[in-house]
């Protein structure tokens, strides 16, 4: 494996074209160059920050420190869900929902291949763990909020109908299927659409990171459908916790839709 | 017979009796808590107090179960199908009920969309009265009907209270109220009602 190195200096020329970027929203009265700056300054301080970060990890190799930073992104990865709902719910479910079902599916399927097909020396060494999971997360995350943001919703939008049900005697669930059905299919979407796409119209960045770095193609693709695979899974587990577990807080006990339990401040 | 003893639901709280076969008129201003009222007792929204069933409590039967023998009825029901038949378990039940509602037999391939507000209300009667619950609760159900739908409407349900079913029905309408009601409750805004006869 030969790959060719990159120094700081290296990077100078290609951060031009985001100055390049600034000026042309200067010039045409964007707006966007303070955006833009403050974007690119989190870019690279996060970026570099994580490089040293993962340095650390992979030389000591510690379960403690390999699961800290695992919990670290696992609350970021919630924090967003959160972000992208329009609609939240109440109480301690307004994290808690979203954060559980990610790190449930995202960890299980990531163990499951550590412990399975991988098999790295030790299983939780950061090299694989911490790649593996960010990606995991990354994908349930968008399947896991869309999901939740289609049911939220639609129980808003269709409640006369949800209620009508409920009223003649149907059980939640039977009030709820429809919308529930919708919800999975939301999340499910992006992941199916990534996958038919991918090789024709999209290069995906890990492999084009490996092949760069001077793995063989048809090794790199396997590592690709490998990690498809694992999205795939993880993406339909989060998405089935979360939209179910939805659907349950937002009834109750004597199948009463309960929209008193989603917060409506924007 | 419903009993409904101390039903406290936001600003409500009433007590009253139902008998078999009797229908009561609920009437009062437009947001005094008539639909609350009527929601709470089918239970389908959380609320304090006992109401029983022939001396059954609802807690004790499922909710679902509870609402096929209490039915709730909105005033603008609502669709969770495209078509109209899709929302009839037994379709050929509905159909004589909803012959004499003045719709043409052939209306259950329609589109829910295409109905007009009148027509979803008789269909959205119809579909709470092939339950044959033991009693229902009825808010505005001739709102956006003519007047000869509303006398077909109140003949039916008419029929429905000389068999033994018992009615709450939720109106804005007095000769209404004193046509249908052997009893009127008026609401109050501190969320009492105020018993009177026709």
């Amino acid at each position: 494996m030969t790959y060719i190195q990159l120094s700081y200096g290296n990077l100078v020329l290609p951060a031009l074209l985001v100055v390049i970027d600034g000026v042309l929203s200067l010039v045409l009265r964007l707006k966007l160059e303070k955006q833009l700056a403050i974007a690119t300054v989190r870019m690279v301080v996060q970026l570099v920050l994580v490089g040293y970060v993962l340095t650390f990890l992979f030389t000591a190799v510690s379960p403690v420190w390999t699961a800290l930073a695992a919990l670290i992104m696992v609350l970021f990865a919630s924090r967003e869900i959160v972000a992208r709902q329009k609609r939240r719910l109440t109480g301690v479910w307004k994290y808690g929902l979203g954060a559980t079902c990610t790190l449930l599916a995202a960890g299980t399927i990531t163990m499951f291949a550590l412990l399975t097909e991988l098999r790295p020396d030790p299983w939780y060494h950061p090299r694989y763990a911490l790649p593996l999971l960010g990606m995991m997360l990354g994908n349930t995350m968008t399947g896991v909020s869309l999901g939740l943001d289609v049911l939220t919703n639609s129980l808003v939008r269709e409640r006369t109908a949800v209620e009508a049900c409920l009223a003649l005697g149907g059980t939640r669930h039977q009030a709820l299927l429809p919308i529930i059905r919708d919800a999975l299919r939301s999340g499910f979407m992006p992941i199916m659409n990534s996958m038919a796409a991918i090789g024709l119209v999209s290069l995906p960045g890990m492999m084009t990171g490996q092949i760069l770095a001077g793995v063989e193609p048809v090794d790199a693709v396997k590592y690709q459908l490998l990690i498809m695979f694992l999205i795939a899974g993880g993406t339909g587990l989060g998405t089935l916790a979360a939209v179910l577990g939805g659907a349950r807080l937002l009834t109750d006990h004597r199948h009463r839709l309960r929209l008193d339990r989603i917060l409506t401040e924007n | 017979m419903l009993t409904v003893n101390g039903l406290k639901r936001l600003h409500l709280c009433v007590s009253f009796d139902l008998q078999d076969g009797e229908c009561v008129a609920l009437q009062g201003p437009s947001g005094v808590g008539k639909t609350l009222l009527l929601r709470s007792i089918a239970d389908l929204d959380p609320n304090e107090g006992t109401v029983k069933l022939d001396g059954t409590l609802r807690e004790a039967m499922p909710a679902p179960a509870w609402r096929r023998r209490v039915t709730y009825l909105a005033a603008e029901p609502g669709w969770w199908s495209d078509t109209v038949r899709e929302h009839f378990t037994a379709w050929d039940d509905a159909l004589p009920l909803v012959t004499r509602l003045g719709l043409p037999d052939d209306c259950g391939p329609w589109s829910i969309q295409r109905l007009s507000t009148g027509e979803r209300q008789r269909l959205g009667l119809v579909r709470a009265l092939v339950l044959r619950s033991r009693v229902l609760l009825l808010d505005e159900p001739t709102s956006a009907l003519d007047p000869a739908s509303v006398t077909a409407v109140e003949a039916l349900i008419a029929e429905r209270i000389a068999n033994g079913t018992s009615v709450l029905w939720s109106t804005h309408d007095h000769g209404q109220a004193r046509r249908v009601g052997s009893r009127i409750f008026a609401m109050k805004s501190d969320g009492g009602i105020e018993e009177s006869r026709p």
